[in-house]
């Protein structure tokens, strides 16, 4: 009785410091609410303005030509917009550098019109630019990307042409790994950057002299090509795992690719380390799951084996074989009896 | 036939003996190499893993092939006729010869359903086998070959992926035939001798009483 009484006597201490913390806790939330919101309106209104500036650049640079006047004849002319130089106006709205002025990457003389012929020499910004060094940016771990990258088989083989953008186009680049649940997304998109170049002869011929295999043919050996492809990145097979990065960037040499089937089809996946890393770390996140690939979206043979199937089963067989066991004992015993 | 000499019954004529002998060897194969690949990476594999894939593709269309002349067989020898049982009284004759089994066998009582030409099977090894035949092997070989074309499974079935639905019902398919051969085997020496109903299923003739 006396230490209900006690407890009885502090509960309105304990009602006071458990409200004050609910009041911070709550008032906390709501400023990291609307400070959250406000950021998203933010962007929006610099989304607005941005667009409005661009759209001067975007009216020649969104179409195969352009109008100039030509001073001399006093007449507008039709000019041959060159195909890298135009800008298709849905995908950059919708990549990763969507908020950004033309003129925060390149220069502000490109606002005359028209254009002086030197800017032609104007030095491209390069990724590390802005996204090295930068706390902001500190997940992505961008510097680990970049050492990653210049021990890759396109950087040693490329030297200077091996850039970023030769795989991440800045109008268009929008991040998929890491920012979906949905796997067939990822890597249709990541494999289509690989594929731009690899099955294009054309991208191909610019960065070597070396004959376009036939990714097709190069990948005979794997069986269910087609579901495999479909499935799993390029740089699943490709790349050298990196647990600090959300995907590797070391582009492996063809013969250091993986080529065992037993490396995936495991209950050790390598995918639980590359693929599905993000997916099993958020899923963990979300549901506490430690065997997250047991998802349902995350199947690959031989890797999703479950431990209570598999306790189930083995104990069945136990009981099966016991029960065999006991009645052909009891076979002999009673014949022997009865002999 | 009857052999009224030496109380024999010729009962599994040369097809379905044929059948059954491929049938053991090929379901062995798979059985042995199924399990290797189901336990990659556990540290109780026994094989290399590609062989494995390789022999138990191999094997598994051969056992498609011999199923087909199992229904052809069973059909052209009129053998499927043990497979088809009256559903009146079936359960009770099923729990007679379970009886005969746990308690029965050790009580030399007689058999409650004695072999004759036109009865093969006693009522449990008619629906273990109908089961087993007419169910889970065809639901075995059917998610077979969708693994051999699985870009044809469903994405999504029952909220899960195709291939894994595909997967479940072929492991668990494949595990349920593996206890039904442990059973099977043992049931097979509960004859005249130890060896007799082996030695029949290689000569085709059971001796009866």
């Amino acid at each position: 009785m006396r230490i209900k009484r006690g407890w009885f006597k502090y509960s309105g201490i304990f009602s006071l410091i458990i409200s004050f913390i609910l009041i911070v806790f709550i008032a906390f939330s709501q400023q990291n609410a609307t400070s959250g919101k406000s950021a998203k309106e933010e962007n929006a209104q610099k989304l607005k303005e941005n667009r409005d500036i661009n759209d001067k650049c975007l009216k020649c640079h969104s179409q195969s030509k352009y109008k100039m006047h030509n001073p001399n004849t006093d007449k507008d002319v039709f000019k041959k917009m060159p195909s890298d130089r135009v800008i298709n106006i849905d995908m950059f709205y919708n990549s990763n550098h969507r908020n950004f002025k033309c003129t925060d990457c390149h220069s502000e003389d490109f606002s005359k019109f028209p254009h002086a012929a030197d800017l032609l020499f104007e030095e491209q910004n390069k990724c590390m630019d802005c996204h090295g060094d930068d706390p902001k940016y500190k997940k992505y771990n961008f510097e680990g990307i970049q050492k990653e990258f210049d021990e890759s088989v396109h950087a040693t083989r490329l030297a200077d042409q091996a850039t970023c953008w030769m795989c991440h186009n800045p109008h268009y680049y929008k991040t998929t790994a890491g920012a979906t649940q949905d796997i067939s997304a990822i890597v249709r998109y990541d494999n289509q950057v690989c594929l731009s170049c690899h099955m294009n002869k054309d991208r191909f011929g610019l960065l070597t002299d070396k004959t376009k295999p036939n990714i097709i043919e190069k990948h005979d050996w794997l069986p269910n090509q087609e579901l495999h492809f479909r499935s799993f990145r390029c740089v699943e097979c490709h790349t050298k795992v990196n647990d600090s990065l959300v995907v590797s960037h070391n582009i492996l040499d063809k013969t250091k690719a993986l080529k065992n089937c037993k490396e995936c089809h495991t209950k050790n996946s390598y995918l639980i380390t590359s693929l599905y890393k993000y997916q099993i770390l958020e899923n963990r996140k979300r549901y506490g799951f430690f065997n997250p690939v047991l998802l349902n979206d995350l199947y690959v043979i031989g890797a999703n084996r479950n431990y209570y199937f598999n306790i189930a089963s083995i104990s069945l067989l136990i009981l099966v074989v016991g029960g065999i066991s006991i009645h052909t004992a009891l076979r002999f015993i009673i014949k022997r009896k009865n002999d | 036939m009857i052999n009224h000499m030496t109380d024999r019954i010729y009962l599994y004529p040369v097809i379905i003996r044929i059948w059954h002998i491929l049938n053991a060897l090929f379901i062995l194969a798979l059985i042995i190499t199924g399990a290797n690949m189901y336990a990659t990476g556990s540290g109780y594999e026994f094989m290399n893993f590609k062989i494995s894939v390789k022999i138990h593709d191999v094997f598994g269309i051969l056992l498609t092939a011999n199923y087909a002349l199992f229904i052809i067989a069973n059909f052209k020898t009129g053998n499927i006729r043990h497979y088809l049982y009256k559903s009146k009284g079936f359960i009770q004759q099923m729990i007679r010869q379970f009886l005969y089994y746990t308690i029965g066998i050790f009580k030399n009582a007689n058999h409650p359903f004695p072999v004759t030409v036109e009865r093969k099977f006693n009522p449990l090894q008619q629906f273990s086998y109908v089961i087993i035949m007419f169910l889970i092997v065809p639901f075995l070989i059917l998610t077979g070959w969708a693994y051999l074309f699985p870009t044809i499974l469903f994405d999504k079935i029952l909220g899960m992926t195709g291939i894994r639905a595909n997967d479940v019902i072929h492991v668990l398919s494949g595990y349920l035939c593996t206890l039904f051969l442990f059973i099977h085997l043992y049931f097979c020496t509960i004859g005249d001798t130890f060896t007799s109903n082996f030695i029949s299923m290689i000569t085709g003739w059971h001796k009866v009483h």
